[in-house]
């Protein structure tokens, strides 16, 4: 980062990202971080953030948004069926299976606990 | 206090096509648990998903079935992330922001009371896997992927529906013009067709809207509209104790008949949606939808007023005569070889409908070609055979042999008429000459005895007279004597 700061923020203004912040990301994404990580993750997004907030000062106006940086369009195949994998290959790898079906801890519940 | 319930609505049809929307793998309904996968639709790292062409014209013709206003120029998509064990990926490739269409509108009947209910917008996407749950292990879900990746077409209504019995005619409705124009099969029992209404309610007059609640776990229409019902009361309670009703997402039970709210060990969903950089965007010219317009077949709604009006059939008839384009296709073909479209309509509300529900016949490939039966109805116009005996005879013989033409089947049977006048008549006067009393007895007023001659005549006749040329002559005979 040209500034070096290691804050993620201007010293004494809010932070561009807070440690609940990095916390709720980390959850959605499944990672277990000590507190200490999360300030070290909390420093380096908000340098990025701010990074990337240099944009704003760009006159937009007049230009598309962009999705995709290669021009290509309408890349379409015919319905068509191809083969698939065989079953042993394709859940041969999860970590448990039974009756060729994978089989993964339950999540929802009703209030019931009816079958769902 | 009086409440008004404000339901919305969201569909999803399975599109028809015979591959996944995003990889080459089958979406042959009924196949073993994980035979329909490959390293696209279980997210293997460093697979690349390509759309399926038939998947966006799929979606356009439903844009321009349910009458989009507005179509969108260059479709793209997006990823929807979250982590749930039928995914996967750990997200889902659907649209966000920019949907294939918006602003379409569908009209229901509800008694006789027509309503056009407004769709907010179409979309097309993947569907996810199917998680199966065994009774005696509740803590475990059984994951086949085979689903992952069937296209999907998203309906959103907006919230214009106000009863269960409104909610019942939107859907069905919507899978009418869906399997009409070939868009889906749009089976429920199948998974091809699924809704989840969300419902608020509030006091009658109110401009507001009530707290939302979205039911969830709905396999038919008789379902959506006892769980609709059930909500609506659960709101009103809630109401009329003072309580606030709370935001949730409701599991249907069949078995209790009641709505629960859904527990999920998860929290809040933030999806993150970002454009997918896998697939490319899609334009869609403005030729497309018009040649896909050009195509459309002609909507269930305006072929059975055509046909009311056209062949001046009652409405019930062309309901039966237009239930599928097959069936609506072998009724004109029958009209105009017959050139009496009342009969025509008579035969296939009264006897193919039969032999379709006894399957017996086969809408796609229908038994009797629409010329033989056209042939056949003439023949009984023409007096060569009973309606009767038509129908109750040859028509059956027809069925079991295919090949074989109405007038072959009405002579093998010995069904054929004697409308030979001449011939007739000497029948009639044998008879007349061979019952002196009862003549004397009709002259004298006694009438009633005109069916007593009739049935002479049909047993010197062994039943093939026509009877319409026996009553007249019989009739013209006893009355000059
Ligand atoms: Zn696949």
């Amino acid at each position: 980062m040209s500034s070096g700061r290691e804050d993620g923020g201007r010293p004494g203004a809010d932070p561009v990202i807070t440690a609940d912040e990095v916390r709720h990301i980390a959850h959605l994404a499944r990672l277990e971080l000590t507190d200490r990580e999360i300030e070290w993750f909390r420093v380096r997004l908000g340098a990025i953030l701010e990074y990337v907030a240099k944009l704003n000062e760009i006159d937009i106006e007049n230009v598309e948004p962009t999705s995709h940086v290669i021009l290509m369009e309408n890349v379409l195949r015919d319905d068509v069926v191809r083969p698939s994998l065989s079953r042993d290959e394709a859940i041969g790898s999860a970590p448990s299976s039974r009756n060729g079906f994978v089989a993964a801890p339950r999540i929802i519940e009703t209030d019931d606990s009816g079958v769902v | 206090m009086e409440y008004e319930a404000i339901i919305g609505m969201e569909v999803h049809v399975q599109l028809k096509t015979a591959s996944k929307i995003y990889c080459g793998c089958s979406t042959a309904f009924g196949a073993e648990p994980n035979t329909q996968t490959c390293p696209v639709c279980l997210g293997l790292p460093g697979a690349l998903p390509v759309l399926n062409r038939k998947a966006v014209e799929l979606g356009l013709k439903a844009a321009v079935t349910l009458v989009c206003d507005e179509i969108v120029e260059r479709a793209a998509f997006a990823r929807k992330n979250y982590f749930y064990p039928d995914l996967p990926k750990g997200y889902q490739i659907t649209q966000f922001g920019a949907p294939l269409a918006r602003h379409g509108r569908i009209e229901i009947e509800v008694e006789g009371q027509q309503k056009e209910i407004g769709i907010r917008h179409l979309l097309i996407e993947e569907d996810a896997g199917k998680l199966i749950h065994s009774e005696g292990e509740s803590d475990v879900s059984f994951v086949d992927f085979n689903r992952c990746g069937v296209p999907l077409l998203e309906i959103v209504s907006e919230p214009d529906l106000r009863t269960p019995a409104e909610a019942h005619a939107y859907l069905a409705a919507l899978k009418e013009v869906i399997e009409y124009a070939g868009i889906s099969d749009a089976d429920m029992e199948k998974g091809q067709m699924r809704c989840e209404p969300n419902i608020s309610v509030r006091p009658r007059g109110y401009k507001e809207f009530g707290t939302r609640t979205e039911l969830k776990n709905l396999n038919s229409f008789r379902n959506v509209e006892r769980a609709i019902a059930f909500e609506i009361e659960r709101h009103i309670g809630i109401l009329e104790r003072g309580e606030k009703v709370e935001q949730a997402t409701m599991l249907w039970d069949e078995r209790a008949q009641r709505a629960s709210p859904m527990r999920v060990k998860e929290e809040a969903h933030d999806y993150r949606y970002f454009p997918e950089p896998d697939l490319t965007a899609v334009t869609l010219g403005r030729d497309l939808a018009a040649q896909i317009r050009a195509e459309l077949p002609e909507l269930p709604r305006a072929k059975r007023a055509r046909f009311v009006s056209g062949y001046g059939i009652a409405p019930e008839q062309a309901a039966v005569c237009a239930s599928s384009p097959a069936v609506a296709d072998y009724f004109e073909a029958v009209a105009k070889a017959c050139g009496d479209g009342n009969e025509a309509a008579k035969w296939i509300v009264g006897v193919v409908a039969s032999a379709v529900n006894e399957g017996k016949w086969d809408v796609n490939a229908p038994s009797v070609a629409a010329e033989k039966l056209a042939a056949l109805i003439r023949l009984v116009a023409d007096g060569a055979v009973s309606g009767i005996a038509a129908r109750e005879n040859v028509f059956p013989a027809m069925l079991e042999r295919p090949g074989l033409e109405p007038e072959e089947a009405v002579d093998e049977l010995g069904l054929r008429q004697m409308s030979d006048e001449a011939r007739l008549e000497a029948v009639v006067d044998r008879v007349i000459a061979a019952n002196p009393g009862e003549v004397v007895r009709y002259r004298r007023g006694e009438e009633k005895l005109l069916g007593y001659f009739v049935g002479q005549v049909m047993e010197e006749t062994k039943g093939r007279a026509n009877p319409k040329i026996v009553n007249q002559l019989l009739r013209r005979k006893l009355a000059s004597g």
